[in-house]
């Protein structure tokens, strides 16, 4: 068992067993609180998959931001109290059906195809070559990237504002 | 290295930092504080435990291991416990990426990660959601009033602070620390950058809930906000948490802008680092006493009124600067 | 010896458990935290493809930066929807959301 190997595995069960308690808690905040050790284990994963910019990136904004955005939202609507006892809707066993299916697709396409890697390497400081593409090839989905979150930032703020 | 010998590192660095930030930032800081209040104010501070009160946070320490363990009865106890957790956890993960000094061996460093700035931003944004937990485990209005107002004055520093952190990654170069603090070598970045300098600490401040933005915790405005309801160890690893991740912000501020433990051959790196790191304590401490408090929606609008333009506008400069005129 | 397939498989069963939460939550927040972990199964899938299938170009992993921040903005506009419903409508479960009129 190399060194890589056991590190996948624990953090694969990091991450599963967290997002088994993310969607299926009936406490709405234990759901959200159990997102950061998920997103923490995909962390773990992008590092060992040589990708530490998009490690750091996710920590800041899906465990920093977004876990934070979840949580005030939690506490300013009325879900938190727990008030209705029942967090699962009358198509429980059908989504379960229909998601074991789409499960058994991905799994069996993903291992019967045979994937031919291209020659090339990585570049060794992700940082500095992700923002050359960014400024070079990539160019117009970074600028249609940032016209994205200024439209969805305005439109957040006049959704979310009281109307006096 | 095969990877027990890495565990093991990794182990005794962990066991390495968290004493290390225990005994001198938590321990030693909360003296230095209560010292340096008293000297401002015009009077004595503790001299009664050990010579000149030097012992005054190891019987402050004994004190609270002793106490009883209270848990709010309709509290929710999973969440109540895990916050304390992860509030010290995230502050003790920021010392991974300084650099204390330089050995014959190398920088006397944790890990040298080429994210290293990145990492810190995103440790620093980690405390958010522990402080969440604490203010809604608490089952009690006050601290979750504290809570919200807490997470939402880190949030909106955070943004600052970033953009200070990315100005200075561009005049180096690079994301990692060594890297910076090597550029650092002829002109600290204090001098070319002295307004990302400036941003960056007075976020740094507001990030740790220090004067004058502390109104989430001062004692007459929300008994003391997000931590009203942990009694005994658990307050002391709030404690622990809040002047580690000081301590921290402090250690990153020298690192960035003041030049890391360059200084005259005379004494080693490191005490040059140490130096420098107490003469910034000092200052903190020092503004703590000196300004009032403000307002939540001043502090708000501080931020994101004030500080977010100043800081693009510094950072557009500093882009024209490094692309144009010193290519 | 891990391969790209321990890799898809992963994400994969990632993939699957937010499509459980989205297809048997009633909350809307529940929702969108499975929302969230569906992307985060695509993200994991794009970078391990740039590691294993094509590494000379960066382009697996400016995709997933691509797709982080436009998560964050639809999490971002989801949220604001659901804190303007239960202003409105009193309720943020979305099988009590029947009435086209209030």
């Amino acid at each position: 068992m190399t060194g890589e190997a056991i590190a996948f595995y624990a953090l694969a069960a990091i991450t599963l067993l967290s997002g088994v308690i993310v969607v299926s808690s009936p406490n709405i905040v234990h759901s959200a609180v159990a997102l950061v050790p998920a997103f923490l284990g995909v962390t773990g994963i992008y590092i060992l998959l040589n990708a530490e910019f998009v490690a750091g990136v996710q920590v800041l904004i899906y465990a920093g931001a977004i876990t934070v955005l979840i949580l005030f939202v939690i506490m300013l609507t009325e879900g938190g109290t727990g008030l209705r006892l029942q967090q699962r809707n009358e198509q429980g066993t059908i989504g379960a059906v229909v998601a074991a299916a789409v499960a058994a697709l991905l799994i069996a396409g993903a291992t019967r195809t045979v994937w031919t890697p291209q020659p090339g390497t990585l570049a060794t400081y992700t940082p500095g070559a992700i923002g050359q593409s960014f400024l070079g090839t990539n160019l117009l989905a970074f600028e249609g990237t940032s016209v994205v979150l200024l439209v969805s930032l305005i439109g957040a703020i006049i959704i979310a504002r009281k109307e006096d | 290295m095969p990877w027990y010998l890495e565990l093991l590192r990794a182990i005794g660095g962990t066991i390495l930092i968290f004493s290390g930030v225990a005994i001198v930032a938590a321990m030693f800081g909360v003296l230095l504080e209560r010292k340096i209040s008293a000297w401002i104010q015009s009077r004595l501070g503790p001299k009664h435990v050990g010579p000149q009160g030097l012992l005054q946070t190891i019987a402050d320490t004994i004190k609270l291991i002793q106490k009883e363990n209270i848990i709010p009865q309709n509290a929710d106890y999973k969440i109540f416990a895990s916050a304390v957790l992860i509030v010290p956890l995230a502050a003790l993960l920021d010392y991974v990426v300084i650099p204390f000094g330089q050995t014959r061996w190398g920088p006397l460093i944790f890990r040298d990660l080429n994210i290293g700035v990145l990492f810190f931003a995103a440790t620093s944004s980690l405390v958010v959601v522990g402080i969440l937990m604490a203010g809604w485990g608490s089952n009690n209005k006050y601290a979750l009033l504290g809570g919200l107002r807490s997470a939402a004055q880190m949030v909106s520093y955070e943004i600052p602070m970033a953009l200070a952190l990315i100005t200075v990654a561009m005049l180096a170069g690079s994301l990692s620390t060594v890297t910076i603090v090597n550029a650092q070598s002829h002109l600290w970045y204090i001098v070319a950058q002295p307004i990302a300098f400036l941003i960056f600490v007075i976020a740094a401040t507001a990030e740790v809930n220090r004067v004058p933005f502390d109104l989430v915790e001062a004692e007459s405005e929300l008994v003391a906000g997000y931590f009203s309801e942990y009694s005994g160890m658990r307050f002391a690893l709030f404690q622990l948490g809040e002047y580690g991740e000081m301590f921290a912000m402090a250690a990153m501020a020298v690192t960035l802008f003041l030049g890391g433990w360059h200084g005259p051959q005379l004494l080693p790196p490191v005490l040059w680092f140490v130096i420098k790191l107490y003469a910034l304590i000092f200052v903190f401490m020092w503004v703590r006493w000196t300004y009032p408090r403000f307002r939540i929606d001043q502090l708000l609008n501080f931020s994101w009124k004030v500080l977010i333009p100043v800081a693009l506008a510094n950072l557009v400069v500093t882009a024209f600067f490094v692309m144009v005129v010193h290519p | 010896m891990i391969t790209l397939t321990h890799y898809l498989v992963l994400s994969a069963l990632i993939f699957v458990l937010g499509l459980f939460a989205v297809l048997t939550r009633r909350n809307g927040v529940a929702i969108l935290m499975g929302i969230e972990l569906m992307l985060n199964a695509a993200n994991i899938n794009l970078v391990a493809f740039n590691k294993f299938v094509a590494p000379g170009a960066m382009q697996g992993q400016v995709f997933a930066l691509i797709v982080i921040t436009l998560a964050a903005c639809e999490a971002a506009v989801g949220l604001a929807l659901v804190l303007a419903a239960y202003r409105g409508l009193e309720t943020i479960y979305l099988d009590e959301i029947n009435l086209m009129k209030w």
